[in-house]
């Protein structure tokens, strides 16, 4: 297997706390996060609101610093950049990021034509071949360049500017994307048409690709992995398929039960997995298990926080959970859904 | 799916009644046209449709919020019925102010441009209870962290504190329905307002919009994208395309029985929450932009059932059935296509 393009080990981010440091459970946005990218793959990230995924991608460009941990990109420690090794770094726009609110991060005053120029004018490509490229781009994603060449952000409809966000993305031709919710506005066809060259954009050139994504199904239908983050953590990971179907946390369990979808008969449902009606939730302490509080399987162990592990009987999944292996078959016992195809109770 | 009948609320108020509804935007290209649409007290209507199709625009012209260079040119939108009937379209500010965030709350795309950066999110909160809801200051920030518990935010006095840009998308989201539905309106336009939330915290919000249904007969008109969603939620559909609704009726027979073309290519390319299909289709070519003048159907150029008819002349809507219409020419010759009995099979299946 090869060496992966992206490595990130036991990353760490906290931002500075609010003034009079009330909240914010202890400060810390991501904690102790380790996960590879490797050239070709589409990686999909999910996860609880403010779980840390935009934090994660930010970091990965150079926006946060780090706290503790290590990135690097291709052999490069881009954590430990700095001035014109940073600056160097981001100009050549090998890794792009698309923001997850593009109204936000679009400057509002250029229009569509210079936004998309923009990375290739500060990556130095000639400006007779910017044209010819940032067309390409825009037709890409399903737009025509000619209608929309003159608009400014505000003349866009939500997807529109969804799209126009990411055709300024790869239009240098990156070696890493990193897409945050780049499909949340559109309908399904464009959104198919965005996942779709995506997918062609990493069989083609190799591109990795990390898209962070609420919508369940629309990852199905690309990723190659998952990585599932709740409260600063990743909790969960593997291959796309087997996570959805057999989730191994709890709450990838929540998660899949609650998406809206036409059910499954074998499907898990919320109620299997929230707490009892009327039971009181498990109090932890700072070294809990971070789903604790909502976590029905709750027992002695969790009030440690599991580490991120191989998950036994499989060859690539890992979980972070205490009764990863034992909490699928407890929802057969306790429920009348037909829980069959869980992973079995491995050892 | 347990919906109820398409005249469930037939003998409710009227909450909104949109007629025939022009909008311009830039220098005077058309974006919608002829839309005309009505709910009743305690219904949901769902909004969907093609990227750029209008949806926005539309939900922008009922708050009277349309950018800078947008215009109604035509229609009327009338807010309530009898002693509460107010007319939109003539609404000077002091009306907008009684009805915009009192009696209609919103919910936009883009959560955060429409929060002040500079103020707290508590704060901005506190403000809109206090103006709209009359309440004073102490009960306004009960009541204020008590709206953050309801939409789900964890450590609600924490993020009363904190700024827009500190919260993420997700949190500023539900920052944003906390405000809509703090002074209990008879509306509430949620314009995807649950694409940045998760789905456990997005069945939370849905089945909170569902309580004030109940309890305070909230309609909504909701917009998105998310057809499992749509069909969780509202008791009817509005398709939208090109600047036009093409096909209406209770939400469940359009999605199992879908008339219009372009409704069937729709849910034909949708996977509905499938995640063992791993297919990508998409309905070929590109949708008339804003302006673009078409004698006939607007989807024509895509449509695989287009003929001379389609293009010749305008189309107009048929009503097909109780609460159901299209608008299309071809409606009876076309047989129910296979990937429509797909879509069919797939959603008898929770029933
Ligand atoms: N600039 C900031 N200052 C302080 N706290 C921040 C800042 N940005 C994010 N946070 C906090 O960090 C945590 C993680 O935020 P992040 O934006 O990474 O979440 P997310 O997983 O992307 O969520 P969502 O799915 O809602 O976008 C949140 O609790 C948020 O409030
Ligand atoms: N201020 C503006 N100036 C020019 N054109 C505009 C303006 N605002 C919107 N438009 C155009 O009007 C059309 C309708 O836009 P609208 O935002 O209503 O679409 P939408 O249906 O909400 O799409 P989405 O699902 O992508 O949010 C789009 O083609 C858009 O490009
Ligand atoms: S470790 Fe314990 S508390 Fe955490 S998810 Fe697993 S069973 Fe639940
Ligand atoms: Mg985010
Ligand atoms: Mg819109």
């Amino acid at each position: 297997m090869s060496t992966p393009l992206l490595r990130i080990t036991d990353l760490s981010v906290s931002y500075a706390l609010p003034r009079r440091g009330t909240g914010l459970g202890t400060g810390a946005a991501l904690r102790e996060v380790s996960l590879d990218v490797r050239a070709g793959e589409i990686l999909g990230i999910v996860g609880e609101t403010g779980s840390g995924k935009t934090t994660l991608a930010r970091a990965t460009v150079g926006l946060v610093t780090p706290a503790t941990g290590t990135i690097t990109f291709d052999g490069v420690d881009i954590g430990g950049l700095q001035g014109s090794a940073l600056r160097g770094f981001r100009r050549r726009g090998q890794v792009q990021l698309v923001f997850q609110d593009p109204l936000r991060s679009l400057d509002p005053d250029l229009t569509v034509g210079q936004l998309v120029s923009e990375p290739l004018a500060i990556a130095g490509v000639p400006r007779s071949e910017q044209r010819v490229r940032v067309e390409e781009a825009i037709g890409l994603v399903g737009l025509d360049p000619s209608t929309i060449h003159d608009r400014l952000p505000r003349q866009l409809s939500g997807g529109q500017r969804q799209r126009i966000a990411l055709a300024r993305a790869i239009v240098t031709r990156p070696q890493l994307l990193f897409c945050d919710e780049p499909v949340s506005a559109l309908d399904v066809s464009n959104r198919n048409l965005v996942l779709s060259l995506l997918d062609r954009l990493r069989r083609e050139l190799g591109l990795a690709v990390v898209i962070i994504a609420h919508d369940l199904s629309s990852l199905a239908g690309v990723a190659d992995r998952i990585a599932v983050f709740y409260r600063s953590r990743l909790v969960e990971s593997g291959p796309v398929e087997e996570v959805l179907t057999r989730p191994a946390h709890p709450y990838t369990g929540l998660l899949t039960a609650s998406a809206p979808s036409v059910a499954h008969e074998d499907r898990l449902r919320p109620a299997d997995l929230r707490l009892e009606q009327g039971a009181e939730p498990p109090k932890g302490g700072p070294d809990s298990c971070v789903f604790l509080a909502r976590c029905r399987f709750a027992h002695e162990a969790c009030h440690q926080q599991p580490l991120t592990t191989p998950l036994p009987g499989t060859a690539d999944r890992t979980a972070a959970c205490h009764a990863a292996t034992t909490w699928p078959s407890q929802i057969a016992t306790t429920s009348t859904s037909t829980a069959a195809d869980q992973p079995a109770a491995a050892g | 799916m347990s919906q109820p009948e398409h005249d469930a609320y037939a003998a409710s108020p009227r909450t909104l009644e949109v007629e025939d509804l022009h909008v311009s935007v830039g220098d005077h290209l058309v974006a919608v046209s002829g839309v005309s649409f009505q709910l009743r007290r305690g219904e949901a209507v769902g909004l969907v449709g093609e990227s750029g199709s209008g949806k926005t625009l539309t939900c922008r012209a009922v708050l009277g919020l349309l950018p800078e260079t947008g215009e109604v040119d035509r229609g009327s939108i009338v807010l309530g019925e009898s002693d509460d009937r107010v007319d939109l379209i003539a609404a000077g500010r002091t009306v907008w102010d009684r009805v915009r965030g009192s009696r209609i709350g919103a919910v936009f795309q883009d959560p955060g441009s429409y929060l002040n950066p500079g103020i707290t999110v508590g704060r901005q909160l506190v403000e809109q209870l206090r103006v709209r809801g009359g309440l004073g200051r102490t009960e306004a920030r009960e009541r204020a962290v008590g709206l953050f518990t309801e939409v789900g935010l964890h450590d609600p006095a924490g993020v009363f504190q904190l700024y827009p840009h500190q919260l993420s998308g997700g949190m500023l989201q539900r920052v944003l329905i906390a405000i809509a539905i703090s002074c209990e309106p008879e509306l509430l336009i949620a314009d995807e307002a649950t694409t940045a939330l998760d789905v456990v915290i997005q069945a939370e919000i849905l089945e909170l919009v569902a309580r004030l249904r109940r309890d305070h007969e909230l309609s909504l008109l909701l917009v998105t994208h998310d057809l499992a969603v749509v069909a969780e939620t509202c008791d009817r559909i509005l398709v939208m395309y090109g600047g036009e609704i093409v096909e209406s009726g209770p939400t469940e027979q359009v999605l199992t029985d879908p008339r219009h073309p372009y409704t069937r290519a729709l849910l034909a390319v949708a996977t509905i929450g499938d995640w063992t299909r791993r297919t990508l289709d998409v309905i070929p070519g590109q949708p008339p932009s804003a302006g673009e003048e078409m004698p006939g159907c607007r989807f024509a150029p895509r449509c695989r059932y287009a003929t001379q008819a389609c293009v010749s002349a305008p189309v107009v809507t048929t009503e097909i059935g109780p609460g159901r219409s299209a608008r299309c020419v071809r409606l009876d010759e076309l047989d129910t296509e296979p990937g429509a009995v797909l879509v069919q099979d797939r959603i008898e299946a929770t029933a």
